[in-house]
């Protein structure tokens, strides 16, 4: 555990202030937003400066001591839950935007700067960082960066991985290591942002990150589309992308979430419809709107009952205001909320939503349906009580069959919110033991005392396997 | 040592909300205490899993809990913008007077709170020789604001307060029976500690009002505190006995609506009340929920029942530019933000014009701003710029707490703003009689 004397190396190096060692504090500090079981760390740590941070990062490995980096502590998949004689380093008060650079289009930040935060101020400027996770209010850069985060935008601006164009991190023994560059080109040694960028906080601890920015598109425009018929709604995503046409968002809703969220909001959303899509597009108004009118017909020809477009902006946001809604409508209808983010090539995004419809009833659970179907990644949603040991059976087989289907329809795990702890175990299912081996070679020659959030995506690797 | 599965007993009737929380931490993003501090433990998903810890008995540090749980404004945002809806404030209240009951309350608010609050006499008279007393130890410093700070070197030296006025409230208007007036209506008018003592002509202002739109007022003799104070420290002995002396007060007349100018005292009663109100017989039970069920702020009273519409008046003015705070207790507790500004707008002399973030907590907190006035302070500062980038000269609220703590922070500021309540502005706009 923790000595004395190792204690006062870390005040030493990040200030008293910045050490805690109360229990109650700890206790802060053992969980995430995954339905998992909290994990008490031994202390809890929060740099001020580069400096204090690769000194730490050192320290710990020189004692042995598994560090877990942390944010704002919004991970789905128990990716900042600690280890129980461990370390937790906290990034908030590294929060600066260090430069928004308007010629070459970039902004440098540390990892603690919250997402929203970053997208507001490049806004403000005329630039655009597209990538929107749910928690962006919230979470950090540095976090949607180590989980490699989407969004809703997904399908036409793709995710945080398209906008990492370098970055600079601490290795176990806290040197700095610099990767990518400045420049929209840049093929100047490994792409070790490649390797960071998912990483999940298992092969380095982010010291500065430059992120690409693109110019704020002009237009936006966004519509409901109402379906009698799942099917048909499904059909019509496929059709949209068929037809060439990248909406910014492109969002389906089914006729529970569509209840819950009319329940909750009162937007005015026709409660007898089987599904909804919430689409927007956006770019050069003149392209706005032979977009949307495009979108209009589409939507006609393959079976919508109907669709509304969005006059104005007020009108725009009532649309995302209940796509936003859905979470929260959701979430309150039982105690706990178990929120899946497998995912599937779009053309499967039918045969994934009558999967999930089907593992509901077979295992007698209640399941919403929404998400990003445009880009294939679904948000099925299990309501249950983590209190009722029966039922909780119910929702792991529920989990398990639906990565089941999702890999079955050549889909993938996790399209967001990662593997951490609560996935690895279905990692080999998917990529095949040579990849999960292959990379915890990765992870051993890097990390060879395993003290960088172990446990996490690979599960617990020795340099001996 | 503490009986800890007792105490988890206890916190355990919390459960059925503390599991609520999905641990999803969008709280992070509106709560002013967490922007400040960026300490898990200071924002409400830190609170309620260090609850849950209790019941679970993961670890056993009461104490060590009640302390951070006390490290709160109470402001609501958290709740306000829960995705799962947790009742953040009701759980913290309940988990306050959970605690409190069960370790003991701290003696020197045990002296306050059971020594004097309790007694509204006594409690009166101590402020009035403080309110002659006052200016040996303090000295204005603020012509404008009405400021002062202490004459010594003490831990308070840096806040500007305001002065204890020099004739409360309730020596002004001992009590008032003014019959229905013409607009049909009679309200019971609450008065509230901070009003009575500070800010009298808040009092004044709301009665000229009321008189305006004819509606009748009764104001019983020395009305008590309603309670906020005691309750937000875990006394529920304390605001039991106020909640059940002031029901007694106003048993004895018929009214309409009971009306405050104080946003907490108008929240602590519709709400807390009925929420937390222990130990009344089923007569009482029902006078209290009927009471709660009729309590209004009073702009929202003048505005939605006796007619206040803005634009009334007549005339040319050169119009003074004036910014608007939303107190925590009217827009977050109970959805109140037109009617003030509608009062405020009635005035021809003045031009709304909205401040930034004009809803987020101006860092008072009612006794955290005594137990923390650093941080209180630092919230206090991003309301102060806010308000100064609005470029007004007066800024308006409907809450004499907020009141205390802005005109600290512009005093600090050195800037030359005007701190009013929403009901002068307007009754400044009527003819007097």
């Amino acid at each position: 555990m923790i000595g004395q004397a190792l204690l006062k190396e870390f005040q030493n190096i990040l200030g008293k202030e910045n050490v805690f060692r109360e229990e109650t504090d700890r206790l802060t500090y053992s969980y995430d937003a995954a339905v998992l079981d909290p994990v008490l760390p031994a202390i809890v740590l929060r740099p001020v400066a580069s400096e204090a941070l690769g000194a730490a990062v050192r320290l710990c490995n020189e004692n042995s001591l598994p560090l877990t980096v942390r944010g704002a502590g919004t991970n789905l998949s128990g990716g900042v839950i600690p280890k129980s004689n461990g370390v937790v380093i906290l990034t908030n008060s590294l929060d600066q935007i260090l430069e928004i650079n308007e010629e070459d289009l970039y902004a440098v930040v540390q990892p603690g700067v919250v997402t929203a935060r970053l997208a507001a101020a490049v806004e403000a400027k005329g630039l655009f960082y597209p990538p929107d996770p749910g928690s962006q209010a919230v979470s950090t850069l540095g976090g949607n960066v180590a989980e490699n985060a989407g969004g809703l935008r997904g399908l036409r601006y793709g995710v945080t991985r398209d906008y990492v164009m370098g970055l600079n991190f601490f290795d176990v023994n806290g040197e700095l290591v610099k990767t990518g560059a400045r420049t929209v080109k840049c093929v100047t040694g490994y792409n070790l942002a490649g390797l960071m960028v998912g990483s999940e906080g298992t092969l380095g601890v982010f010291n500065e990150i430059i992120l690409k920015l693109i110019p704020l598109p002009a237009a936006r425009k966004a519509m409901i589309a109402v379906f009698n018929d799942m099917g048909k709604a499904s059909e019509t995503v496929a059709g949209i992308i068929a037809n060439r046409i990248m909406p910014v968002t492109l969002e389906i809703m089914d006729n529970f979430t569509i209840r819950a969220v009319e329940g909750f909001s009162h937007v005015g959303l026709p409660l007898d419809a089987a599904a909804l899509l919430l689409i927007e597009v956006d770019g050069h108004p003149a392209q706005v709107e032979e977009d949307a009118v495009k979108v209009e017909s589409l939507c006609r020809q393959l079976g919508a009952a109907s669709i509304r477009i969005a006059r104005d902006a007020a009108e725009r946001d009532r649309v995302w205001e209940a796509r936003r809604a859905a979470l929260s409508a959701l979430a309150r209808l039982r105690p706990t909320l178990v929120l899946e983010d497998a995912t599937v090539p779009r053309s499967k995004i039918p045969a994934m939503i009558g999967a999930i419809d089907r593992i509901g009833k077979e295992y007698g659970l209640t399941i919403g349906t929404f998400g990003h179907a445009g880009d294939g990644n679904l948000h099925p949603t299990i309501l249950t009580d983590r209190r009722d040991k029966e039922e909780w059976k119910r929702v792991e087989k529920a989990i398990d069959a639906i990565f089941d289907w999702a890999l079955r329809l050549g889909g993938t795990l996790s399209g967001e919110h990662g593997i951490g702890i609560a996935k690895s175990r279905f990692m080999e299912k998917e990529v095949g033991m040579a990849s999960i081996v292959y990379s915890r070679r990765i992870k051993c020659a890097l990390d060879p005392k395993n003290i960088l959030n172990p446990g996490k995506i690979i599960g617990e690797a020795t340099c001996t396997t | 040592m503490y009986d800890m599965k007792k105490l988890a007993a206890l916190i355990g009737d919390l459960d059925e909300q503390l599991i609520v929380c999905m641990r999803c931490g969008m709280c992070q993003a509106v709560c002013p205490l967490f922007a400040e501090t960026g300490r898990e433990s200071d924002v409400a998903r830190g609170k309620l899993a260090l609850l849950d810890g209790l019941i679970r008995e993961i670890f056993k540090d009461p104490e060590g809990v009640n302390e951070r749980l006390m490290r709160c404004l109470l402001c609501g945002a958290c709740a306000a913008n829960c995705p799962s809806g947790v009742k953040v404030l009701e759980v913290f209240i309940k988990a306050r007077a959970i605690l409190t009951g069960y370790m003991g309350l701290n003696p020197l608010k045990k002296a306050i709170f059971r020594g004097m609050l309790v007694h509204p006499e006594f409690f009166d008279t101590l402020f009035e020789w403080g309110s002659k007393l006052q200016g040996i130890f303090t000295r204005p410093v603020d012509d404008l604001l009405g400021a002062s700070c202490v004459r010594f070197m003490s831990p308070l030296s840096e806040r500007r307060f305001k002065n204890l006025a020099p004739v409360p409230f309730h020596r002004l208007v001992r009590s008032l029976d003014t019959p229905w007036g013409a607009s049909g209506l009679k309200v019971a008018f609450f008065v509230g500690c901070v009003i009575d003592k500070v800010f009298p002509n808040i009092a004044e202002a709301s009665l000229k009002a009321l008189k305006h739109h004819g509606v009748g007022v009764f104001m019983p003799e020395q009305m008590g505190c309603c309670g906020i104070p005691a309750l937000s420290s875990g006394d529920t002995e304390t605001f039991d006995k106020l909640v059940r002396y002031n029901l007694k007060k106003l048993s004895s007349e018929r009214f309409d609506c009971l009306v405050t100018a104080c946003a907490t005292c108008t929240s602590t009663i519709k709400k807390m009340w009925p929420l937390m109100a222990g130990g009344l017989t089923g007569g009482e039970r029902e006078q209290m929920e009927a009471l709660a069920e009729k309590t209004m702020d009073v702009t929202e009273f003048l505005v939605d029942k006796a007619g206040l519409k803005e634009g009334d008046a007549e005339g040319e003015f050169e119009r003074t530019p004036v910014t608007y705070h939303d107190p925590c207790h009217l827009r977050k507790s109970l959805g109140v933000a037109v009617q003030p500004r509608i009062a405020v707008k009635a005035n021809p002399r003045y031009r709304l014009k909205e401040m930034a973030e004009p809803d987020r907590c101006c860092g008072c907190g009612g006794s955290f701003n005594l137990q923390h006035y650093e941080i209180s302070a630092a919230i206090g500062r991003r309301k102060r710029d806010n308000i100064v980038q609005s470029g007004c000269s007066v800024v308006a609220t409907g809450c004499p707490a907020c009141m205390l703590q802005i005109t600290d922070m512009l005093s600090q500021g050195g800037d030359r703003v005007l701190v009013k309540h929403a009901i002068e502005i307007y009754a400044d706009a009527l003819k007097e009689g």
